[in-house]
């Protein structure tokens, strides 16, 4: 007995992700306007109402102009979920990923921000290219792109760290207070994290990336890493970074925790911290 | 924060410097010169090799940008600010070059502050992430040098009305420490 397999054109992945990262870059979700307008109600600060005003106003523009939000049209990072029963009508894929990334970037005047060498020589490559791609094969004949453009002033102050086991609940706590509080008005708040608990060094990190492409408010699964979810929502609240570190009471609009499984001696913990042009989108083919 | 808006022009005078406060809203009008990391570096070896600078320094104002490119027809594309202490290893060799003030998000660096209060500079901030909207205030764009850099090429923009907030002052003081220390409600 064979397995039947779903077949996949690559053309198709390729004018979908193109799509994508002009729309992300330009239209945010209806839910993060939502987040913005409650976040100027609850702000106290005179500048910081300034400032949010001044985002509202910035995403309406971006929305109906067909502009990018923000001019760092970031790193692309894109997520596969590729059905163990999916194939490709051809081979390629992943230069069909960085094809389409290239695209996009062009065709949507978008800001190619990404160097060719990180150290040596620093020359831009012009394409926004190559993407940053995650793959994942996972049961069944899904097949899901998820694209993410990803500004660096944010990215630049995430941090990582393995606590000892015996560091606890407080210990996460803390580690993330800390990194808000470091990066202050660096990574555009009002921000939004990403944490990663558990894995290894680089699955840790992961687990954060892929935390923020959860969508506003939707809570963990369980109810204990949603009420920690909602916890440090509050204490990075108190934080008085507020909106562009400049003070106020809104500081961070959502916090998403994704975990796995861990070894005895590590409380692995990885804080992917988001601006607010939060362009995340995912779409199943 | 005073209520009222303050119009204010480059290039600036120290004297103008002297009464731009912490916390102040601000119309900026004139021309700025836009430069981020690269254009930085080459900005600064040219200083260190006694090389002509690419524009007159003087009372002028350095806006940390990369924009999106624009689309035909318009002047320039996203326009919002990049995070300033990226440019801390720089920004004290322009402003003893006489460069007076800077535009960016996130703080300036200890060193920069030092240098702002010997010369006499202020660092503004922009909403950071509001690029389509500061872009409406730039009305030129003129491409100045280093070209090969892209979006991080240096660029002469003129705006009018520009809305900043004085973030760090000449005087030492620094909204972002005092914005936070007046918010904050951490148990000590």
């Amino acid at each position: 007995m064979g397995i039947e397999y779903r077949i996949i054109p690559l053309d198709k992945i390729k004018e979908t992700l193109k799509n994508l990262v002009i729309e992300i870059n330009s239209f945010l979700s209806p839910a993060m306007l939502e987040e913005l307008e409650n976040a100027l109600k609850k702000e106290e600060s005179e500048t910081g109402k300034e400032i949010l005003t001044q985002i509202i106003n910035n995403f309406k523009l971006a929305r109906d102009k067909k502009m990018p939000y923000c001019q760092d049209t970031g790193t692309c990072v894109v997520f596969l979920e590729i059905g163990e029963r999916v194939k490709f009508d051809q081979e390629g894929l992943l230069e069909c990923i960085n094809q389409a990334v290239a695209e996009g970037y062009e065709e949507g005047y978008l800001r190619k921000s990404i160097v060719g060498d990180p150290l040596e020589k620093r020359v831009n490559t012009k394409t926004n290219t190559p993407a940053v791609l995650h793959t994942e094969i996972v049961p069944g004949d899904t097949f899901k792109i998820s694209a993410m453009a990803k500004g660096s002033g944010c990215e630049n102050m995430s941090s990582f760290k393995a606590l000892p086991p015996a560091a606890g609940v407080e210990g996460v706590k803390k580690f993330v207070l800390d990194t808000v509080l470091n990066a202050g008005g660096n990574p555009c708040p009002p921000m939004i994290l990403g944490v990663g608990l558990g894995g290894d060094f680089e699955k840790c990190a992961l687990l954060a990336k892929k935390a923020l492409f959860r969508e506003l408010r939707n809570r963990h699964p369980n109810p204990y890493y949603a009420n920690l979810e909602k916890e440090l929502l509050e204490l990075v609240n108190k934080s008085g970074v507020g909106p562009m570190g400049l003070g106020g009471r809104v500081t961070c609009l959502d916090v998403f925790i994704e975990t796995f499984p861990t070894h005895i001696a590590s409380l692995p913990v990885a804080v992917n911290v988001e601006c607010h042009a939060h362009r995340t989108r995912t779409v199943e083919l | 924060m005073s209520d009222q808006a303050k119009k204010i022009f480059t290039p600036f005078t120290d004297e103008l410097v002297e009464t731009l406060k912490i916390g102040d809203r601000i119309l900026l009008s004139g021309f700025l010169y836009t430069a981020r990391d690269a254009a930085h570096k080459r900005l600064v070896e040219c200083i260190e090799k006694g090389e002509k600078f690419p524009f007159e320094p003087k009372g002028q104002v350095i806006y940390y940008v990369g924009p999106t490119p624009p689309r035909p027809g318009q002047v320039i594309g996203s326009a919002g600010p990049t995070t300033a202490y990226r440019m801390s290893k720089y920004a004290p060799k322009l402003i003893a070059l006489g460069i007076k003030g800077f535009i960016g998000k996130g703080a300036v660096a200890d060193e920069t502050m030092e240098a702002m209060k010997k010369y006499k500079a202020v660092y503004f901030l922009a909403t950071g992430g509001a690029g389509v909207y500061i872009s409406q205030f730039i009305t030129k764009s003129e491409l100045v040098c280093y070209e090969d850099l892209g979006t991080e090429a240096v660029r002469k923009f003129e705006v009018v009305d520009m809305p900043v907030i004085v973030a760090q002052d000449c005087w030492g003081g620094n909204l972002f420490v005092e914005g936070r220390k007046k918010y904050s409600q951490l148990e000590k």
